[in-house]
């Protein structure tokens, strides 16, 4: 998908991006605090307050135009209307389109149960899909991605720059109080829950086919209802799921409720509390916003479903496209503030990993003698080395759904950090050795059991049916196995027993 | 050096109470937060039935777990409180 560019966006956005890191500057500043290790957290703290008090403020106005706005069957006036023709068989069983339609028929394709026909009208020739909806048969306009031998693609049948690669994302019909209409109008926060759940939604699948040695990518509409939507099992089958679909349910479950707990940029936190009073009053406060921001996804995803601001080619961007159809403005504010918010992220995970490893790795596990200026310079060092390990996987990893490596984040959280914690605090056996490899083994088998995962198969090019692995999240095996890895290599090695790690200090922190 | 939080952490009394009503209430939210899991796995369907205000199970249980990790942190934090400043203050007293 192309963006237009607009200056006046462009303006807004560094603005606010420059507002949100000039405030980081000036706390920064007043601290004082040089980082290494635990130092200058505090400051940080602050900035993150800020930056997520704003990306609450700018949710909460995005949701209000979404309930404003309310349901429609025609999003905006930009939204591309999608056709859908009726057809039949004629005698010999060709398809025969209406002879008003102005379309000819110049292909066929098909894969598994899908058949694809080729139309041409006006030059321009587009893919559509046969479905029979009440004994009627139709063909439904596509989005298709069509690439040759040589990997030139075209959008929709013309080049990118055309601009014939539609956002997607309507209702079909609107039902408010059990009639249907053209639209609701306002809705209140739960109305706007219970009239889509009476509608009807188009969704879009992917599937792909061959053509003319050309590999198509194509996404055809699929009348969803409501009821459909609003209940788990679209996106994880859980009605007549196989048992590894519904353990693929369970095990992203486990990793989000055993994740949240995990999170070193969250845990690093804790730094900054001066007594055990305030880390339980900022826990609850973090409770409290993260838990009304999780309510607001759930209304900005519904509003990007029906706005029609879905890009398929990229499924990462539906919440900035959702502010752009309410205004450039509140597009480039809250553009601005979530890539503020993701750098206050980065920067704390940076910092708490260059400190884990000049401070703790290298200091404390191998016993590196270092003057305090060398641990500062070693911290620098190994947060570019992070920073960069960090960039790189991001463009390798580009592209893939965000929602997919979130799950990832929390399960490697649960697997990798979660038994430490855990053992460390409730469990007198636990030892260094057994924590080490603990950690070691939980995030090994992840990595390993991701590598082999659907999603990933289908990243390599190849059917994720054939996936070796059957789960996307595989926290279900990891997070036990590195539990078990614990406990084990503890029991092994009960001479360093955790009396001794308290002594050394080394993981009390 | 630089270890340990920046607190100055004295004798705390009260901090076997706190740890075990702290389990106690994550067993109770772990339970609670299972039965969603088991409704998801073994009757899906059961999860489009409409509770209140015409919310379905599904939004209304989700949006009650929400609510109800952030009620027990609440709940949690006053209880400790009260067992800080009891314990805490009669154990000087002495």
């Amino acid at each position: 998908m192309i963006y237009e560019v607009s200056p006046i966006a462009i303006m807004i956005f560094f603005a606010f991006v420059a507002l949100v890191l000039g405030l980081s500057f000036y706390f920064a500043g007043k601290t004082k605090l040089f980082i290494v290790a635990t130092a200058g957290m505090t400051s940080t703290t602050y900035v993150q307050f800020i930056k997520g008090g704003l990306l609450i403020l700018f949710s909460v106005i995005l949701t209000i135009y979404i309930l404003n706005k309310g349901l429609d069957k025609d999003p905006s006036a930009e939204h591309h209307k999608y056709i859908s023709l009726k057809v039949s068989y004629d005698l010999s069983g060709e398809l025969k389109l209406d002879e008003n339609s102005q379309y000819s028929i110049q292909g066929q394709a098909s894969n598994g149960d899908n058949i694809f026909y080729l139309l041409l009208r006006n030059g321009i020739s587009n893919w559509f899909h046969l479905i029979t909806l009440e004994d009627e048969l139709f063909l439904d306009e596509m989005l298709t991605i069509s690439t040759d031998e040589s990997g030139n693609s075209l959008y929709n049948g013309a080049p990118k720059l055309e601009k014939r690669f539609y956002q997607v994302g309507h209702l079909s019909k609107v039902f408010s109080d059990g009639e249907e209409v053209e639209s609701t109008g306002r809705t209140n926060p739960f109305s706007f829950l219970t009239k889509i759940e009476d509608s009807e939604v188009v969704r879009y699948s992917k599937t792909f086919f061959e053509f003319g040695g050309n590999t198509v990518t194509g996404w055809y509409p699929v009348i969803t209802s409501g009821k459909d939507i609003m209940k788990p099992g679209l996106l994880y089958k859980l009605e007549g799921a196989s048992i590894w679909e519904k353990l693929n349910f369970v095990s992203l479950m486990l990793a989000l409720f055993l994740g949240t707990s995990a999170l070193p940029h969250i845990l690093i936190r804790y730094y900054t509390v001066p007594s055990q009073r305030d880390a339980r009053k900022s826990t609850i406060i973090a409770i409290t916003a993260i838990g009304f921001f999780y309510i607001l996804t759930l209304y900005m995803g519904l509003g990007a479903m029906i706005n029609g601001v879905l890009d398929m080619e990229s499924s990462n961007m539906s919440g900035p496209l959702l502010a752009k159809s309410f205004g450039l403005t509140l597009f480039a504010v809250i553009s601005a503030v979530a890539f503020a918010t993701v750098l206050g992220t980065v920067s704390g995970l940076i910092v708490a990993s260059s400190g884990a490893i000049a401070h703790d790795l290298m200091d404390k596990y191998f016993k590196v003698k270092m003057e305090d200026k060398e641990k500062v310079m070693a911290g620098k060092i190994s947060a570019f080395g992070v920073g960069i390990f960090a960039i790189l996987l991001g463009i390798l990893l580009k592209g893939m759904n965000v929602s997919f490596l979130v799950g990832l984040a929390f399960a490697v959280a649960a697997s990798a950090n979660l038994p430490a914690i855990i053992m460390i605090l409730f469990w007198d056996k636990t030892t260094s050795n057994g924590v080490s490899s603990s950690i070691i083994v939980g995030i090994l088998s992840l990595v390993i059991l991701i590598l082999f995962s659907p999603s990933m198969f289908e990243r390599y090019g190849l059917s994720p049916e054939n996936a070796w692995f059957p789960m996307d999240n595989p926290g279900i095996v990891s997070i036990p196995l590195s539990f078990m890895t614990l406990i084990l290599i503890s029991l092994y090695s009960q001479k360093n027993s955790i009396g001794n790690i308290n002594k050394n200090n080394a993981m009390s922190r | 050096m630089l270890h340990g939080p920046p607190a100055k952490l004295e004798d705390d009394h009260a901090a076997s109470r706190k740890s075990k009503l702290g389990l106690k209430l994550f067993f109770v939210y772990g339970l609670i937060y299972l039965g969603f899991i088991i409704i998801g796995v073994f009757n899906p369907s059961l999860m489009g039935l409409r509770v209140v205000w015409g919310l379905n199970l599904a939004i209304f249980y989700g949006f009650s777990l929400i609510i109800l990790a952030i009620v027990m942190g609440f709940l949690y934090h006053l209880a400790c409180n009260r067992l800080e400043d009891k314990l805490n203050k009669t154990e000087d007293k002495l």
